[in-house]
């Protein structure tokens, strides 16, 4: 059973904190934009395989550092609910007569814009370093592509905002999180195809890349703006929609297990 | 018609700290129950467990007429919990934790305005309802929360330890509120307390509750009649065994 005036509070209230702590924005967008500089120019050269002509390392990597954004403020978001528990907010939570799926979702889907914000700033912000989407697009395909863009910003941000309630539900310290979210997300990341083709990769590992829900996020991205993927888009969108139902599945079952106390 | 009923209840952390220790008692329509005992005594574990926060190691409890471990919603929806420690979000202001709250409990856009209203004023603080809570003193949180616990108009009201800390004048002030509270509708209230003035002021029936056990339970005039003492102060002595000062003293200690 799911209450939509309580996601939609948890939303609320979120939303009303983070634009509350401006500086926020601007510290999560810090780091990706960090990364796109020094990579970006340092391997502009760099050849990536069926990359369409015209476009650059640069085009290949913003995606990437999207995805990057995505995951990284996803992961930490599962530590309000540390947070909340530490300040005493989650047994006001708790106590409420709504059902654990609505609080889970109404933390992820809160987690999730927050999430899209700073991707959508990280896009605008990027083309200053030269990236442009591809030089084929007309008007109409552009636009699609950024909507496209925003559904897998959507996915991604669900399904690493899930991954990190479940990690929270278990855990009862902050510091303790932030290890074990850094532990995670670092491989996530990497082996996502974020800032170098999977191709490039051993074999062995490249099947750890398929099995990770990035993988398939930072493509479709691609695929939406740079019109230059490894999957059909469809394709990308099918798996990235099933991550997140898994792991809103197994978020909602570790938040229900979890103690109020 | 009973509105909490508790029978042989026991909680256990790690196995081996018994918090609540077999406890049972009644609490009527419209009484205020009092729980006083000093520190680590199992106030607090309790009113988890009819809160439905803590699951109950062993024996049953039921809340306006629902068992507190198998229907959970509908325990949820009839009560309301002023905790011992703040349960704020400091980052909100005080009417926006109210608006939050109201939500989470269903109340519609209409009645939300002008309970929030209400109930600001109630506990004065309408001037300081656009402020952020992380600039309030201690009192005015407490009479938020007090004010939020009462927003959905529960059956049941949870006081745990609601003036712990706070100077005299606001004490008083909050013990008005809950006396009001008490002649003014047929809420029932369960309060956790180590004051004596508090227990003896409020509260209908009072259990004496040390080491999660019930040592003691009557109305303030009879447990004083019945231990031949003028005071609860004595009365608690009594049952206990040291004055609930000392006992706040060793803790310091440790
Ligand atoms: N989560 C917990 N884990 C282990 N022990 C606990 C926990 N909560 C309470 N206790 C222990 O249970 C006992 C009762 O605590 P509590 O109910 O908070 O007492 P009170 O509210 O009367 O001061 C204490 O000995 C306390 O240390
Ligand atoms: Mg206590």
């Amino acid at each position: 059973m799911v209450e939509f005036s309580a996601i939609y509070v948890l939303w609320l209230r979120e939303m009303k904190k983070f634009l509350r702590a401006k500086e926020r924005i601007i510290g999560s967008v810090a780091m990706p934009f960090m990364f796109l500089t020094f990579l970006g120019f340092g391997f502009n050269k760099m050849e990536i395989p069926g990359l369409n002509s015209g476009l650059s390392y640069i085009h290949f990597l913003v995606p990437g550092m999207i995805g990057m954004n995505m995951l990284f403020s996803s992961m930490f978001s599962g530590i309000s609910v540390l947070w909340d528990r530490e300040f005493g907010f989650l047994k006001e939570i708790m106590i409420a007569p709504v059902s654990r799926v609505s609080i889970a979702l109404g933390r992820i889907f809160g987690g999730s814009t927050t999430g899209i914000i700073q991707g959508i700033v990280f896009f605008a912000a990027s083309f200053l370093l030269g990236f442009s989407l591809a030089p084929q697009f007309g008007l109409f395909r552009a636009v699609f592509g950024f909507l496209l863009m925003l559904i897998f910003m959507f996915l991604i941000s669900v399904t690493f905002n899930a991954l990190g309630l479940s990690f929270a539900s278990n855990m009862r310290d902050a510091q303790g999180f932030e290890l074990i979210i850094n532990f995670v997300m670092f491989p996530l990341f990497f082996l996502s195809g974020a800032v170098a083709p999977i191709a490039n990769l051993p074999p062995f590992i490249q099947v750890i890349s398929y099995l990770n829900p990035l993988t398939y996020g930072v493509d479709g991205i691609r695929g939406a703006l740079i019109r230059s993927s490894m999957f059909p888009i469809w394709f990308d969108l099918l798996l990235s929609s099933f991550f997140a139902l898994i792991l809103i599945g197994l978020a909602s079952f570790f938040f229900e297990r979890s103690e109020g106390v | 018609m009973n509105s909490i009923e508790i029978k042989d209840l026991v909680k256990k952390f790690n196995r081996d700290v018994v918090a609540v220790d077999g406890i049972s008692f009644e609490v009527k329509k419209g009484e205020c129950f009092g729980l006083l005992g000093p520190n680590g005594a199992g106030k607090t574990t309790t009113l988890n467990i009819l809160s439905t926060l803590l699951q109950p190691t062993s024996g049953s409890a039921f809340v306006a007429g629902f068992d507190v471990t198998k229907d959970k919603a509908n325990v949820r929806r009839n009560i309301g919990m002023v905790f011992q420690e703040p349960a704020l979000d400091s980052r909100l202001t005080g009417r926006e934790n109210l608006e939050f709250h109201a939500m989470m409990y269903g109340v519609d856009a209409k009645t939300r305005k002008e309970r929030i209203d209400y109930f600001l004023s109630l506990v004065e603080l309408s001037e300081k309802a656009e402020v952020l809570v992380r600039n309030y003193s201690g009192g005015m949180k407490r009479r938020l929360e007090i004010a939020r616990g009462l927003i959905q108009k529960p059956k049941v009201l949870f006081l745990d330890e609601p003036t712990l800390g706070l100077d005299s004048q606001t004490r008083r002030l909050i013990w008005d509120y809950i006396r009001k509270l008490t002649h003014e509708s047929d809420i029932s209230i369960i309060l956790t307390t180590h004051y004596m003035e508090e227990a003896d002021y409020l509260c209908d029936r009072i259990a004496i509750i040390d080491h999660g056990k019930i040592v003691a339970l009557d109305t303030p005039e009879n447990l004083k009649r019945a231990a031949g003492e003028a005071t609860l102060e004595e009365v608690f002595l009594k049952y206990v065994g040291t004055s609930i000062r000392n006992i706040e003293v060793r803790e310091k200690e440790w």
